[in-house]
C-alpha cells in the first residue's frame, strides 16, 4: 500500500500499479470501511487504488493516512466479502448494438459468435467512475477485445451495453463515450433518487442474458 | 411563500450550493459553486448559512423578478446589474434584477436571504448540468420559491472582494515526477471548448509520459496532460476516475479562480509546497469569517 497526497486536500492510496483481483479486494476493504469517516468527503475507487478526498480545514495529510492504515488493518481481518450476482438483459445488434458487426469483422468471429461469448462471461464491477452509475467490468472473454473509436460519438444512449479495449461497462446515463455498442439493455442502472443510486456496486458480478 | 421567478435565464443559470458529497464511488463528482468562495460570501452577507442555494450565473445575462420584499448579496464577477456588488441590498415587491455581459470574470452569483428553497437530489441542491443530478440549467417561466432559513442577521457592510491576479498556484501532482517542469515554462489560453467539468488550454503541448498508466481516481482541480500535450483543469464536474498523467493540482485557496476564468484568459503555473498551499488556504478561510 502506497499513500501519498494528489492534491492539497486529497490522498491517493495505491495497492501496486496492475489490474488484479487483489489489489480489487484491498480496494474495496478501504472503500467499505472509510464510508462515514470524519472529515472524508468523497471516495473514488478505480482498478488498483482509491483516492480519498477530505476536507483540508479539518483534517490534515497525516490524519488521513493514520485512518487509513487503521481502516485497512481491521478491514483485511474480515476478508469474506459477498457477491451479488446481477443477471442483465440484453438486446443484442441492430439498432440497439450498432457496432457488433464491427466487433464481429475486428475478432475474426460471428455476430453471434460474439454475443454467445459475450453472455458466456461472468463479470466483475470494479469500480464506477468515468460517469454516474458506469461499471467498469472485468472478465471479458479476450477474443472480443476491440478498440475504441477513433471518434467517441458524442451521444450514448443510456443502457448501451459496450466493449472499450479488453474491458467491458454498460452506460447507465446518456453521455459522451468512445466504447463499441453491441446491444441495450432497458434495465435502469442509475437513478438519482434512489438509495443508492446505482444499481450495481462495487465487487458485484454481472452475467449478460440475451433476449 | 415568496418566489423568484426566471425573466430570462441568460446564457447559462444554475442552482448551485456548495456540492454533493460522497458519490464519488457512484461515478458523481460533487459538482456545486464554480467560485464557492464568492457564493460563500453572499451567503454570510446576507444572514444564510453558507452552503444555502444560490443562482449561479455564467458569463452574461439573465432577469429576475422578486414577488416579494427580499434582500440579496451579488457576488464573484460584475455582470453589469446596476446594483453594488459583495454587499447586501434590499429589494421592494415586485423587483427585477437584470444582468448583462460580463465585466469582469466567468461567474456572478445572486445570493438571496433566506436561500432558494430547492428539492435536494442526493442530499445536495447542486445542478450536475452533464449528467442532469439535481435538475437543469434555468429557463424562462421558471419559479423558485425562496425559503426562510437565514440563520442571522443581515449586515450592511461591503466587502472588497478578493483579488485575482498573479498565476494560478499549483502542488504537485501524482505523476509529477515523470513530467519535467514544462507546464511551468508557458503560459496557456483558456479555450471556449471550457465548461464547468473542466477548463480545456491551449499552449506549447507538454510531453506526455511514455508507458500506460492504469485508470485512477482524480481530484478536483487536477490538471490532466492527454495525449496532444494540451492540459485540461479538471473542475467541479469532472468524471470522477480518468487515465491521463496529472503533473500538478490546483490548490484549494485558487479553486474560485478557476470559476472565474473565461475562454481566452491567460494562464500561468506556479508550483507552492503543500504546506504554503495550507496557509493560503487558512488565510482565505479567516479572511471569509472576519465579514461576519
Amino acid at each position: 500500500m502506497e499513500i501519498r497526497p494528489a492534491s492539497d486536500r486529497s490522498l491517493l492510496v495505491s495497492f501496486g500499479s496492475e489490474i488484479s483481483l487483489e489489489a480489487h479486494r484491498q480496494v474495496r476493504a478501504l472503500v467499505e470501511h472509510l464510508q462515514a469517516a470524519p472529515a472524508v468527503l468523497n471516495l473514488h475507487p478505480a482498478y488498483a487504488s482509491v483516492l480519498i478526498d477530505f476536507d483540508p480545514r479539518r483534517r490534515s495529510h497525516r490524519d488521513i493516512e493514520e485512518l487509513v492504515r487503521a481502516r485497512m488493518s481491521l478491514a483485511l481481518e474480515k476478508t469474506e466479502q459477498e457477491a451479488r450476482i446481477l443477471e442483465i438483459q440484453v438486446s443484442y445488434g441492430g439498432s440497439a448494438g450498432p457496432d457488433l458487426e464491427d466487433v464481429a469483422r475486428h475478432t475474426g468471429l460471428t455476430a453471434s459468435r460474439v454475443v454467445e461469448l459475450h453472455s458466456s462471461a461472468l463479470y466483475l464491477v470494479y469500480f464506477l467512475g468515468f460517469s454516474p452509475g458506469f461499471p467498469y467490468l472485468g472478465g471479458l472473454p479476450p477474443a472480443l477485445a476491440t478498440p475504441r473509436l477513433s471518434a467517441p460519438r458524442k451521444r450514448v444512449p443510456a443502457g448501451s451495453i459496450a466493449i472499450g479495449g479488453s474491458q467491458a461497462g454498460i452506460y447507465p446515463v446518456e453521455s459522451p463515450g468512445g466504447w463499441r455498442i453491441i446491444g441495450s439493455t432497458s434495465l435502469r442502472l442509475f437513478d438519482p433518487g434512489a438509495d443508492p443510486p446505482a444499481r450495481l456496486g462495487i465487487g458485484d458480478h454481472v452475467r449478460f442474458v440475451p433476449v | 411563500m415568496s418566489v423568484l421567478r426566471v425573466i430570462e435565464p441568460g446564457f447559462q443559470t444554475t442552482v448551485q450550493d456548495l456540492g454533493r458529497f460522497g458519490y464519488a464511488h457512484f461515478g458523481v463528482s460533487a459538482s456545486g459553486a464554480a467560485d464557492a468562495l464568492a457564493m460563500r460570501a453572499g451567503n454570510l452577507l446576507v444572514g444564510n448559512a453558507e452552503n444555502a442555494p444560490a443562482l449561479e450565473l455564467t458569463l452574461a445575462g439573465g432577469a429576475f423578478e422578486f414577488e416579494s420584499a427580499a434582500v440579496i448579496a451579488v457576488t464573484g464577477s460584475d455582470f453589469g446589474a446596476g446594483l453594488p456588488l459583495w454587499r447586501a441590498v434590499e429589494l421592494p415587491p415586485g423587483s427585477v434584477v437584470r444582468f448583462g455581459q460580463s465585466l469582469g470574470g466567468a461567474r456572478c452569483y445572486l445570493c438571496i436571504r433566506g436561500g432558494l428553497d430547492v428539492p435536494k437530489v442526493m442530499g445536495s441542491s447542486s445542478t450536475h448540468l452533464l449528467t442532469g443530478v439535481g435538475g437543469r440549467a434555468l429557463r424562462s417561466g421558471d419559479t423558485l420559491p425562496i425559503a426562510s432559513s437565514a440563520i442571522r442577521r443581515w449586515k450592511g457592510n461591503t466587502i472588497a472582494p478578493p483579488a485575482h491576479t498573479g498565476p494560478l498556484r499549483v502542488t504537485e501532482g501524482p505523476q509529477a515526477s515523470q513530467f519535467s517542469g514544462e507546464l511551468y515554462a508557458a503560459s496557456y489560453e483558456v479555450t471556449e471548448a471550457s465548461n464547468r467539468m473542466g477548463l480545456r488550454l491551449r499552449g506549447p503541448a507538454i510531453p506526455s509520459p511514455s508507458g500506460h498508466m492504469v485508470t485512477e481516481g482524480v481530484a478536483l482541480g487536477a490538471i490532466q496532460i492527454p495525449p496532444d500535450g494540451q492540459p485540461i483543469v479538471l473542475f467541479v464536474e469532472h468524471q470522477t476516475t480518468g487515465g491521463y498523467p496529472k503533473p500538478a493540482n490546483v490548490i484549494s485557496a485558487d479553486l474560485w479562480r478557476v470559476g472565474q476564468m473565461r475562454p481566452r484568459d491567460r494562464v500561468q503555473f506556479e508550483r507552492v509546497t503543500m504546506e504554503g498551499a495550507l496557509g493560503l488556504l487558512r488565510e482565505q478561510e479567516e479572511w471569509l469569517y472576519s465579514l461576519v
